[in-house]
């Protein structure tokens, strides 16, 4: 399922104008606070109304403010994961997780469903229980599920995660990479964390002062040199597909990537077991000769694509590994010492690498 | 006594839907008009209540417009019947009632009711399934209020249906009545100490539930 949307809203001097289409997968909405995102998120579940809006899911049109259609956010069947939770204070979670079932078309599948999902998110201990007794983690589960349990025919997610520590966040991630491999459900995610984009994301669109200045799948666009100054420096970096190729004895784990072979401390999981790799560019050095005495254990033959150097000292220079794109985020006095430029054959040592599950198979 | 318990209870329940609904509209409407519907429902709170039980002899009585039309077409007459007391009760009372559920329906959070809508739940489920359950509370606060203002009505009730014992004789009316003949004065004490005792219980038993209802939301 596919959405297309194009859309114009002009408020508090402030004026949207977006057209993207996301296909299936997750794509991720990315900006920083006031570019719009959530005003874009709630126009498309139908919690605001924009001066210009047509929007279709699936080839079924929804909204065409130009021919006057709008229908309401009850009858879209958009599911909505809200920052805030929003649970409803007076049901237990599981009369929130079934409020969305009175709605949605009748499934013989609905009870095997919810089940399912209870499972698949760990909040079968607290159906019983008030949102008031949960922690901000527990309310974030039970929220993801009452919106899937409403069967929507695509889900959005508007920062779900902003309001969790780091350690409720990583609690929560592997809830989310899941629902994208199982479900196929089409996810639009608002985020400006770099991080939970690189690890979700099939697709991204990037907005700034309310227009989209760039769009593409998540491999592309983080390999970008130019888009690093709006994804943030700190955050910039590539990301790899790879898979798990073989457990050694010394507990690394081989990883065959697009890029290379690269060993890791030991990832759990089978040999072919798919892994979505994130390689930041700052962890990224840069050698002329292949390194010798060195202790970092991963590094990939690669020629320069594109040096972009901007205003400030550093320099982000895009590389090509095999098939694969990597950043490296190096100062512009080394890039000017190494004599950097495009076709310049060189190897890029990796300090640090992270690493997320990848169900390609059932995903994207 | 039971009379005046009939004349509050009647009074209540009746003004009960009206009383949701204007709170509904002067916390959520936006309509021209929206003050003034505000200041015609709380103006028997601020007039003397014998000008207003005036006023409602004038529409209400025999000879008034609405009372006329009602008396020819319904056969309902309020003047000088317990039904008149009901009415002057509910008057009196509706200001209250709907304060107390307007200040409940503005503190639900809309991002709820926005949730709901996501959810697939139209307008009208939306108010049935969440918002109504979250203001029970205001709603309740607000009726048992009503319910003892109503109890104690005393200026615009005897204004509008005098005070005929047995047809028209609230609890107020009778105390005043008895402090009005020699030696009614424990007659009254009695009656003065009635009234102490159902307000009291009023008040105690709206505390017990939204404390109750308050245990529930937070879910200990």
């Amino acid at each position: 399922m596919t959405l297309s949307l194009d859309l114009s809203h002009r408020f508090q001097g402030f004026t949207l104008e977006a057209a993207f289409t996301a296909p299936p997968g997750v794509t991720a909405l990315f900006g920083r606070s006031g570019s719009g995102k959530t005003t874009l998120v709630n126009a498309v579940a139908g919690l605001l109304r924009p001066d210009r809006l047509r929007l279709s899911v699936a080839g079924e049109v929804l909204a065409d403010t130009t021919a006057g259609i709008w229908q309401p956010a009850h009858r879209r069947r958009i599911g909505y994961v809200f920052q805030d939770a929003r649970l409803f204070p007076h049901l237990t979670v599981r009369q929130n997780l079934l409020y969305g079932r009175w709605f949605a078309p009748k499934s013989p599948e609905a009870a095997q469903d919810f089940d399912r999902i209870v499972a698949l998110l760990g909040i079968g201990g607290l159906l019983q229980r008030r949102p008031g007794a949960l922690s901000g983690g527990e309310r974030q589960r039970v929220a993801l599920g009452r919106a899937i349990l409403s069967q929507p025919r695509i889900l959005l997610m508007d920062e779900p995660l902003a309001a969790l520590d780091e350690a409720r966040k990583a609690e929560i991630l592997p809830y989310l990479e899941q629902l994208r491999d199982e479900l196929g459900l089409p996810i639009l995610y608002v985020s400006h964390s770099m991080a939970e984009v690189a690890r979700l994301a099939t697709t991204v669109v990037l907005l700034e002062a309310g227009r989209v200045t760039a769009a593409g799948p998540v491999a592309v666009m983080l390999a970008q040199p130019e888009h690093a100054q709006s994804l943030g420096l700190r955050e910039a970096g590539a990301v790899l597909q790879g898979q798990i190729a073989a457990q050694e004895e010394d507990g690394l784990t081989r990883i065959s990537t697009e890029a290379g072979p690269l060993w890791l401390p030991r990832v759990a999981g089978e040999p072919g077991r798919p892994l979505r790799l994130r390689i930041l560019a700052q962890d990224v050095m840069l050698a002329l000769q292949a390194p010798q005495g060195l202790s970092a254990l991963n590094h990939f033959e690669s020629v320069v694509e594109a040096v972009h150097l901007g205003d400030g000292p550093g320099a982000m220079v895009r590389l090509r590994a095999g098939d694969a794109a990597v950043l490296a985020r190096i100062t512009a006095r080394s890039a000017k010492a190494m004599g950097l430029r495009p076709g310049l054959r060189l190897h890029a040592v990796l300090k640090a690498v992270s690493v997320a599950q990848e169900n390609i198979g059932r995903g994207a | 006594m039971t009379l005046s318990l009939r004349v509050s209870a009647v009074a209540t329940v009746v003004s009960l839907p009206l009383g949701i609904a204007v709170a509904l509209a002067l916390a959520r409407g936006r309509f021209p008009g929206r003050q003034l519907l505000n200041g015609l429902v709380h103006l028997p709170l601020i007039l003397p209540p014998v000008v207003t039980g005036y006023l409602l002899l004038l529409t209400f009585g025999r000879k008034g417009w609405v009372g006329q039309w009602l008396d020819q077409w319904f056969g309902l007459v309020f003047a000088f019947r317990w039904t008149g007391a009901a009415l002057a009760a509910a008057i009196m009372a509706f200001p209250l009632m709907v304060r107390a559920i307007r200040l409940a329906i503005e503190a639900v959070d809309p991002k709820l009711e926005q949730a709901a809508a996501t959810l697939g739940a139209g307008r009208f489920m939306v108010f049935l399934t969440v918002t109504l359950p979250l203001i029970l509370p205001g709603i309740l606060a607000g009726t048992i209020l009503a319910f003892a203002k109503a109890m104690g009505e005393f200026g615009a009730t005897i204004t509008f249906v005098s005070n005929i014992p047995g047809q028209t004789q609230t609890l107020p009316s009778a105390i005043y009545a008895y402090m009005q003949v020699p030696g009614g004065d424990a007659q009254a004490a009695r009656l003065v100490l009635v009234a102490i005792v159902i307000a009291m219980a009023a008040l105690l038993l709206s505390e017990w539930i939204s404390r109750a209802v308050a245990r529930r939301i937070a879910g200990t």
